[in-house]
């Protein structure tokens, strides 16, 4: 089950100027919520602050399992994760790409080709593991962050435009693929999109973001 | 003309004769550019790494002055080393002077700010978007370092490629220090001085052409890792 997220009076600026004010919102475990809202309203700032990436200016992030607050940076980390939009690939195998959140946990090797086989047959990347990663196309480069993502079982997963810029048949694979997520990992699940009919097919709350603030509905 | 011709011909003699004290030159000069290399990376690059990665007071400064640093005189260098290692130098007592030790650091005093410049440079210009991938996945401020020196490999490669050229062509401080001592501190370049002002061109000649086909070599290395690190591939490299 997925943890539960609470945000409080999240605020952030930039050089000055304000990107979050006074953002407030309880996610509940094992939802999943679709964020929409134009070009620089701060969903992806917010995102970074959820994943804790970077620390906000005001207000807090607090994580929950069963009612009782999570502390430690790292082990919260740990369970969290979050695709970027850039995906932000290693130069090197598709294999190594989707081990490293494995290895850095320690896992042993037979357990870590394991589970790279199992998430790249979930993204239909099966075929591919051996090849560099970069030579991949950026629909299959999408759908290789979230199965790096998915290798590391989080409980919380963020989303920051994963259909963003590819074609509409990657952008199906990709969508199926967080429906799966969805059904079979039951974690909470947090998505930016700007497609309003793929928020409504995946989303179980949307919510919105201009000028900084967060609403719901 | 037919005195450089017979030159080729006796050098390449000499070359698959197998000449003990030509092998034995070539042995010497690996063995002390490839400890100097070594030694130089080891200090160079996680110096260059954490210019790279870490908020340092006066970075541009330090940055700048290894950046001066690749343009070292190899005289100059092995003149300040030789000041130090005579016998009424601070390091006197060390007793290095006319020894491969002293050529070993005059060769990695060369590298080193070539090869921590360069490092600095590959590590800064990868793409910040890895530290954060990195960092999504759970890795530790160490992992995370990690992961991003680990993206600028073929560029540090390049730069470490880059500091070998430097010390194999150098002839200038190794001469000065290591004094030129047959069969103890005589290397290629020192030797091809030597033989050709004597006048004696077929060692010089045999010499200069392995000297060349190594710096062919560490040009085609660094060319391949650049080629790599570019393309993420091991296809069309050396288009």
């Amino acid at each position: 089950m997925g943890l539960e997220l609470a945000i409080s009076n999240l605020a952030k600026t930039y050089n000055g100027v304000p990107i979050l004010r006074d953002c407030s919102f309880a996610f509940a475990p094992g939802r999943t919520y679709v964020l929409q809202g134009p070009n620089g309203s701060g969903k992806s700032t917010l995102f970074r602050l959820l994943a804790l990436l970077e620390p906000p200016d005001g207000g807090r992030v607090r994580y929950f399992a069963n009612g009782r607050e999570l502390a430690g940076d790292l082990e919260l980390r740990r369970r969290i994760t979050l695709v970027l939009p850039q995906t932000g690939i290693f130069n090197t195998t598709v294999f190594k790409n989707v081990a490293y959140g494995l290895k850095i946990r320690g896992v042993k090797p037979a357990q870590i080709r394991a589970t790279v086989d199992e998430v790249l047959e979930a993204v239909g990347l099966a075929r591919k593991i051996f090849h560099r990663a970069r030579e991949l196309s950026s629909g299959e480069t999408k759908r290789l962050g979230i199965a790096r993502a998915m290798a590391i079982n989080p409980e919380v997963f963020f989303l920051d435009e994963p259909t963003a810029n590819i074609d509409p048949a990657n952008a199906e694979i990709i969508e199926s693929i967080i429906l799966h997520m969805k059904q079979e990992q039951q974690a909470t699940i947090l998505m930016i999109t700007h497609d309003p009919a793929q928020a409504e097919r995946v989303g179980d709350d949307l919510l919105f973001m201009k000028d900084g603030g967060l609403t719901g509905t | 003309m037919s005195s450089i011709v017979n030159g080729f011909v006796r050098a390449f003699g000499l070359i698959f004769s197998f000449d003990a004290e030509l092998w034995r030159i070539i042995f010497l000069s690996i063995q002390v550019s490839g400890t100097a290399l070594v030694l130089a990376t080891v200090l160079g690059l996680p110096l260059g790494a954490w210019l790279a990665l870490r908020r340092v007071p006066l970075k541009g400064l330090w940055i700048s002055l290894l950046n001066t640093g690749m343009g070292l005189p190899p005289v100059a260098a092995g003149l300040f080393l030789y000041l130090f290692f005579s016998r009424s130098g601070p390091l006197g007592f060390m007793e290095l002077l006319y020894t491969p030790g002293a050529m070993i650091i005059a060769q990695c005093l060369l590298a080193f700010p070539i090869v921590a410049s360069l490092s600095q440079a590959a590590i800064a210009h990868v793409d910040p978007v890895i530290a954060q991938a990195a960092l999504t996945l759970g890795a530790t401020p160490l992992q995370e370092s990690l992961a991003v020196i680990k993206e600028g490999r073929y560029a540090i490669l390049a730069g470490v490629m880059a500091g070998l050229g430097r010390v194999m062509a150098e002839v200038g401080a190794i001469i000065i220090v290591g004094g030129n001592i047959a069969g103890y501190t005589r290397v290629m370049t020192t030797t091809i001085a030597l033989e050709t002002d004597k006048g004696n061109f077929e060692l010089a000649i045999a010499l200069g052409i392995i000297l060349l086909t190594l710096s062919l070599a560490i040009t085609l290395a660094l060319r391949f890792f650049q080629r790599l690190g570019q393309a993420g591939s091991t296809a069309n490299l050396w288009a």
